[in-house]
């Protein structure tokens, strides 16, 4: 091939667009980019054809209408005669909810099961290697189903806690499991209730401080705080003196067995627990993967030097593998998140109305617009995971800039 | 030793003592297992519980296995049979195998087709898979895709026959041309390719039904087969467009980068089930009118475009984990940019990417599951379907799931453990 | 690798991209084939059996079109739709006509574009409970939850009645019937709900069917009936026209037993020329003479299929109710073969 270090004099010809290495890369992106171009023209073109074929048009106005349609799994207000666009927002917030929660517990049980698989305890670590590659291996959506079927299947339903001869009853009086969901009761706040709630936050607040200044102190005289039991006192003292000075402004309601259905409490469905679940186990199945990994990744010389500095076994976790094996685990578990809020969309499957069940589920049905709504659709999820990846890069950058 | 010792020592043993074995404790399997499973308190916990997870589990489910009855015709005809007693209808395996292999509509006489279509999958891959394997067998994973396509949707010989011409034309077309210009080449090669399928499709018309297997329409697809064949169709597609983008996100050139860059981020962003949206809904609005692709074709599409944007990151994480030397020494021999990848970078990066591939493989192989969401009768439609909807399985859902979660889980972890092969297998390479 | 099939199905797709833009009835006939979009399976309506043959009351209706059409009652595709596809599956031209116990809406119809070219079942939504609930009216429902089948009407249906009688509902979305099944039969929820013939196909599939009642109260008027793409009459004349051929069959008495000796010629003027032994009304069809005498044998006139899926001897044991001929006091009514 030509590469041509001096420009040739003379006129210009047009094999130079090929050939000669300074205008190809022109050539090559003006040629993509007129194909570009052309690709979506084409599919506009084709898109209004047949729009116009169809006696349809392309317009949100559907979405100021009213849904008509009842939304069972609800964080903010929402009844039949709400537009479609609050439909979706509520589906949105539905959709976060089980993400959030999901990506909580899936950290918490991976975690838990990457360290147990690295125990020196030989059932327990083979244990755990067993229930990595079963829900690696199968599909999420069938966990998710199964979970469902399970759920429904074992527990008692409302109508076997009925009647004398029940069959079921509650837990402590106050928790019932039953397959439609988990009823608790439910914090009633009287006047002055909120002042214990901020006293509850401030007392966390103070154990964090707590240990960011033992820690201070630590670094800079080496001197060792134990955090232990006045972290304990913090967390219980100073609230439970509030709530009984100010003359337990805080009462509980309690689930009772009304009609049909348990009323009142709290109550969380078996579509938004058995999709929280799958969703937990299969993406903990991951993450436990990537916690071994990250473990394993910090060599045992680290180990072996901190424990010759005379550190004991805790602290070495503490302070020499954990925060190296962070740098490694936080990326892919961060991509893990983002796995796991994608995989939220398939609780259409068990009828959580996500934002795949209202805004590209019954909206989509009954309303007809399918174009519109998938564009939407994807426009939410998309926002979503550019939301995370920008979080995911921000740590990243964070890490490299400790390197030393 | 010196001899005053000997002789301040009123006693020597001269001879060995024999060797005494072991204290119990430190011996054979109460050695293991006070090492493995009870050193401490903590540890003799976790082995308590495990050991109860474990006996509740199996006690749970052996006499549920065991007990199970595999010869009745419907659930209640096995719950007469059971009568009360614990076991699962595993009946419904027996009587609708067929169903979750192959599906409602492909034809009963003819299952042989797929079954050896997979049996010759297996063949075609081995010399992809091990590289110990004959090189001549790679002819054979070449023809694969053609005799795959004629064995599973049939029709006349000349079709998939057409579609190798085509192939071959433009390989030799190529092959003509390549020493002048590598891109001419591949520009005359497409067109070669394009111009014999044009012509080639007037004879697959006229001679329709000439050596023909009975045709099966892509709808009539289904069950386990359908997963297999969405999986190895949209890995197999998928892995050259993955390159291509790879590539073009590496590229120095800002627009097609930008594409490539918008194209990847946007797939990935996305969960797969709005595309498959997209392809159920959406996608026959964007094309011209009376342009009427089946589902499954328009599915293969963007199960495609999804798998490629993945593997593109995967093979760009290799791409930037070969040493920058590597890219100066291609340079430095005068290799253009199409030589040096395909003589340097591709194959060194592509083998870096191997186990990274064969995860999105996995990952994709799982997600076919999903295209039960827009009412296609694969192995999970089927049973979220007609299975479960017919009057005489109605309720049979631990031993249908159990087996979907067997079948599934078989192919996923041998992958996974192929995966894990290689990848040692790559480790010792470098050293 | 697998390129060809790309390639192959790309080729095969573009060669039929041609045929496709002429109008259905010559798209069915050059196929040889009729694409019918049906259920994923609704016992009695449609639902594929072990060996995968398709059977069912609109089942029933496409082979009778593909029998009128193709002259072979087998040749149809059967293409099973969710409530969310079937709609797209057909203003795509993925299916020819959908026979989906769909209900006949103004905004369907109009809105969406499709043409509904009759009604083959008049239903209505109404509420299956178990009997131990002790429920004998919907009106009292209140706090129930209640399973519903997503993308159809009955969730708005739902939703108003609800309103209107001012009681609350737990609303479970549901995307299949088999799926709703385990969910209402473990109890969690207190009531299903779909159109009421649904329910009592749903019902006949029980282990114990005579343990649920179907309350009284029907909600709304479900007039079920296959339809069409808009702007294609001659295809819409064709499935109308084959579904009235099997009303007016069933009100003449031409069965599927006598429909052969009939054909013959018979005195009355009527059923010649429904059977095609008088009159050109095939031909202006552009069919054969003799469509509906083999649409009508495919499967038997509109009560021997109602009889043979749905009716009373048969597990889901509906009545005729609205569904009988205006003649014995029901809605089914063709206009005249003339």
């Amino acid at each position: 091939m030509t590469s041509v270090s001096d420009p040739p004099s003379g006129s210009f010809q047009f094999s130079q667009l090929i050939y000669d290495t300074r205008y190809r890369s022109l050539t090559f992106q003006l040629i993509a980019l007129l194909l570009l171009i052309a690709a979506f023209s084409w599919l506009g073109y084709n898109l209004v054809n047949n729009l116009r074929a169809a006696g349809l048009n392309f317009s949100y106005g559907f979405l100021g209408e009213p849904a008509n349609y009842d939304i069972n799994q609800r964080l903010i207000e929402y009844t039949s005669q709400s537009t479609h666009w609050r439909a979706s927002v509520v589906g949105v917030l539905n959709t976060l909810l089980v993400a959030v929660l999901g990506c909580i517990t899936a950290t918490v049980i991976g975690v838990v099961v990457g360290v147990l698989r690295l125990s020196n305890n030989w059932l327990v670590s083979k244990l755990m290697a067993v229930y990595v590659e079963i829900f690696r291996n199968v599909p999420v959506l069938i966990w998710i189903l199964v979970i469902m079927a399970i759920f429904v299947a074992v527990l008692p339903q409302p109508r076997d806690f009925r009647g004398d001869d029940a069959t079921a009853s509650m837990v402590w009086g106050s928790f019932a499991f039953t397959g439609r969901g988990f009823y608790a009761p439910l914090p009633i706040f009287g006047p002055g209730g909120w002042i214990v709630v901020a006293v509850f936050i401030a007392s966390i607040i103070g154990i964090f401080g707590l240990k960011r200044y033992a820690t201070k102190k630590l670094y800079a005289e080496g001197r060792v705080i134990k955090t232990l039991w006045p972290s304990v006192g913090l967390f219980f003292v100073p609230t439970l003196l509030v709530f009984f000075l100010l003359g337990r402004p805080i009462s509980l309601e309690y689930p009772a067995l009304a009609g049909f259905n348990f009323q009142g409490g709290i109550f969380m469905r078996n579509s938004l627990i058995s999709l929280w679940f799958a969703l937990s186990i299969y993406t903990a199945a991951f993450i436990a993967e990537n916690v071994r990994a990250g473990i394993l990744a910090v060599s045992k010389g680290q180990t072996e030097a901190a424990a010759s500095l005379g550190l004991r076994p805790g602290r070495i976790m503490n302070l020499v593998v954990l925060p190296q094996a962070l740098r490694v685990i936080v990326p892919p578990l961060i991509s893990q998140y983002l796995n796991l809020t994608k995989n939220s969309s398939l609780a259409i499957a068990v009828g959580y109305m996500d934002l795949t069940g209202t805004l590209g589920g019954i909206t989509l049905n009954q309303t007809g617009r399918a174009i519109e709504s998938v564009l939407l659709l994807m426009t939410f999820y998309l926002a979503i995971s550019l939301a995370i990846s920008a979080i995911m890069n921000a740590y990243n950058n964070a890490v490299r800039m400790r390197e030393r | 030793m010196s001899d005053t010792h000997a002789h301040a020592v009123a006693y020597v043993r001269d001879t060995m003592l024999p060797q005494q074995p072991p204290p119990a404790s430190e011996a054979g399997a109460v050695k293991w297992m006070r090492e493995n499973l009870f050193s401490g308190w903590f540890n003799t916990i976790l082995t308590l519980v495990a050991v109860y997870i474990i006996f509740r589990l199996l006690s749970g489910s052996l006499p549920w296995f065991l007990g199970g009855i595999w010869n009745a015709d419907s659930l209640a005809t096995c719950r007469e049979v059971l009568d009360g007693a614990t076991g699962g209808c595993f009946a419904v395996l027996t009587e609708r195998w067929n169903q979750l292999l192959f599906g409602v509509a492909y034809p009963n006489d003819q299952y042989w087709r797929p079954t050896l279509a997979f049996v010759l999958l297996l063949v075609a891959v081995a010399p992809v898979l091990y590289p110990k394997a004959p090189r001549k067998m790679l002819i054979f994973t070449g023809l694969y895709p053609f005799v795959g396509f004629w064995l599973i949707w049939g029709g006349t010989i000349f079709a998939p026959l057409v579609g190798l011409l085509g192939f071959v034309v433009g390989y030799l077309l190529f092959k003509q041309v390549e020493r002048q210009s590598f891109a001419g080449g591949a520009a005359l090669a497409v067109v070669g390719a394009l111009v014999t399928w044009w012509a080639g499709g007037f004879l697959v018309g006229a001679a329709e039904g000439v050596i023909a297997l009975e045709p099966v329409p892509s709808r009539d697809l289904g069950g386990f087969m359908l997963n297999l064949i969405l999986g190895t169709v949209c890995i197999s597609l998928s892995l050259p467009i993955g390159i291509l983008l790879a590539l073009g996100r590496q590229s120095d050139l800002p627009i097609v980068k930008w594409i490539c860059v918008v194209f990847i981020e946007f797939i990935r962003g996305v969960p797969l089930i709005t595309l498959l949206f997209v392809a159920n809904v959406v996608l026959a609005y964007f094309l011209p009118p009376g342009t009427n692709f089946d589902l499954v074709l328009r599915v293969i599409i963007m199960i495609t475009m999804f798998a490629s944007a993945y593997i593109a990151e995967v093979i760009r994480g290799g791409l930037a984990a070969l040493p920058r030397g590597q890219y100066e020494a291609a340079d430095s021999l005068g290799l253009d940019y199409g030589q040096s990848m395909r003589l340097i970078i591709l194959p060194q990066a592509l083998k870096i990417s191997i186990p990274g591939i064969v995860n999105v493989a996995v990952g994709l192989f799982k997600d076919t599951t999903l295209v039960s969401v827009i009412s296609m009768f694969d192995m999970v439609g089927m049973i979220r379907g007609p299975i479960l909807a017919s009057t005489e399985w109605n309720g049979v859902y631990w031993e249908l799931w159990s087996f979907a979660i067997l079948l599934f889980f078989v192919v996923c972890y041998s992958i996974s453990q192929y995966s894990q092969w290689l990848e040692r297998q790559l480790q010792r390479d470098h050293r | 690798m697998k390129k060809s099939v790309l390639l192959g199905t790309l080729a095969v797709a573009a060669l039929s991209a041609g045929a496709a833009a002429a109008a259905t009835l010559d798209d069915v006939k050059a196929r040889g084939k009729l694409n019918c979009g049906v259920t994923t399976g609704l016992v009695g309506f449609a639902a594929p059996d072990a060996n995968g043959n398709w059977d069912g009351f609109d089942v029933g209706v496409c082979r009778a079109v593909a029998a009128a059409v193709l002259g072979d009652p087998m040749a149809v595709e059967f293409v099973p739709t969710t409530g969310k596809t079937r709609f797209t599956a057909l203003a795509s031209g993925e299916i020819d006509m959908l026979a989906r116990n769909t209900t006949w809406t103004f905004s369907r119809d109009v809105d969406l574009k499709f043409e509904f070219v009759g009604v083959n079942y008049y239903d209505g939504q109404g509420f299956m409970v178990p009997k131990e609930l002790g429920v004998s009216s919907a009106k009292e429902l209140d706090g129930a939850t209640v399973c519903i089948q997503t993308g159809t009407t009955t969730e708005l249906n739902l939703a108003d009645f609800f309103r209107i009688n001012n009681i609350s509902y737990e609303p479970v979305p549901i995307e299949t019937n088999a799926e709703a099944q385990p969910l209402y039969l473990e109890g969690a929820c207190d009531v299903y709900t779909t159109d009421a013939s649904g329910l009592a196909a749903t019902r006949a599939a029980f282990e114990d069917p005579s343990a649920h009642i179907i309350l009284p109260e029907i909600i709304s008027k479900e007039p079920l009936g296959p339809l069409v793409r808009h702007g294609d009459s001659e295809w819409g004349d064709v499935v109308r026209w084959t579904l009235n051929a099997l009303i007016a069959a069933e009100e003449y008495g031409v069965t599927s037993a006598n429909v052969e000796e009939l054909s013959a010629g018979t005195d009355n003027p009527e059923i010649n020329r429904l059977l095609g032994s008088a009159g050109n009304l095939g031909e202006m069809m552009g069919l054969e003479a003799d469509w509906a005498k083999k649409a009508i044998m495919a499967g038997g006139n509109y009560g021997e299929l109602f009889a043979k899926n749905i009716g009373e001897s048969t597990p889901i044991g509906l009545a005729r109710g609205l569904n009988a001929q205006w003649t014995d006091g029901g809605l089914l009514y063709s206009p005249p073969f003339r």
